[in-house]
């Protein structure tokens, strides 16, 4: 029972272990967590993909 | 030249009548609620408004929950958890989304054809939702939370307002971040998506010259 838990905690525990301070990206006077650095980037990407993807036809539209 | 009787009666009302006529005359219902849309817009680009805005339903709903049960049930219940998780991840979303959104207004440069308006309320949001998400981390009641307000303090005591927008005041924060804040980022969006439905969709840079929007009159 014990070990059930356990072993369900450790599936469901965050991917990224938040318990110690963030990593830090320095570059001249920019420093930004790589958490938010991740996201920046992912943002770009989804932009990215917004832009090239073609946009599906509905149906009943000219 | 109008006919006198038509006119008094176009006129009668009072100020029901008067606002009705306004509505009715800068909002059609067709405008309103259209059902079809110029086929530039069939991109992936458009869809990031409506994805914002079906964030921010969340975040209301999810802060609504809340503000029913109190933090003895955020912090401490296994739902509670939860709802406080949905409240933060939606918003994460939505920054997200209101990102890509302004940055594909940007490259469309689509504050052409008298949307400056558009353009100006969308950037208010992000200004009042950048406000917003800073309220709310100081409503953590965690380390993190004071961290950020003993910083935050400095910054604020150095430009002035300090001494009226006190961020070491958890009540004064608590309250901007579930009454005013809110209320000024549902009007605003409320006014900002109004104003997209005047002035329909912009046009592609080089599709057409930039016209006026079609109704007259100004907002
Ligand atoms: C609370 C945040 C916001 C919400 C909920 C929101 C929602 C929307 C929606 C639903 C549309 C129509 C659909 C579309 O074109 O995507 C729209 C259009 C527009 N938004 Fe936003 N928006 C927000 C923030 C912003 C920001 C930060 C900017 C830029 C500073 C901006 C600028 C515009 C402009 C210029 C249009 C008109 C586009 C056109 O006429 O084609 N919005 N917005």
């Amino acid at each position: 029972m014990a070990m059930a838990a356990a072993s369900a905690e450790r599936v469901l525990a965050a991917p990224v272990d938040l318990n110690h301070t963030g990593h830090y990206v320095h570059w001249g006077v920019v420093q930004i967590s790589v958490a938010n650095l991740v996201v920046v980037g992912l943002m770009v990407l989804v932009f990215v993909a917004a832009v090239l993807l073609p946009f599906p036809k509905g149906r009943g539209r000219r | 030249m109008s006919d006198p009787a038509t006119s008094r009666e176009v006129r009668s009302g009072g100020w029901t009548g008067a606002v009705r006529r306004y509505a009715v005359r800068t909002l059609p219902p067709e405008k309103l609620l259209p059902d079809t849309q110029p086929a530039y817009m069939a991109s992936w680009i458009y869809v990031f408004g409506v994805l914002t805005v079906s964030a921010l339903v969340v975040v209301v709903a999810t802060g609504c929950l809340l503000a029913l049960e109190g933090p003895g049930w955020w912090h401490v219940s296994s739902v509670g958890k939860y709802v406080n998780s949905l409240h933060l991840w939606s918003v994460e979303l939505f920054m997200f989304f209101m990102v890509i959104h302004l940055w594909g207004k940007f490259f469309m440069a689509a504050w052409r054809g008298r949307r400056a308006m558009t353009w100006m309320t969308g950037a208010v949001c992000f200004l009042a939702s950048v406000g917003a998400a800073f309220t709310g981390y100081l409503t953590q009641q965690n380390f993190d939370s004071q961290w950020i307000s003993g910083q935050a303090k400095d910054g604020l005591n150095a430009v002035g307002i300090g001494a009226w927008f006190n961020v070491l005041d958890f009540g004064q924060m608590l309250m901007w971040h579930i009454v005013l804040l809110p209320l000024a980022l549902g009007g605003l969006t409320g006014l900002h998506v109004l104003l997209v439905r005047r002035r329909g969709i912009v046009p592609p840079i080089d599709a057409t010259v930039p016209t006026p929007g079609a109704v007259e009159g100004r907002l």
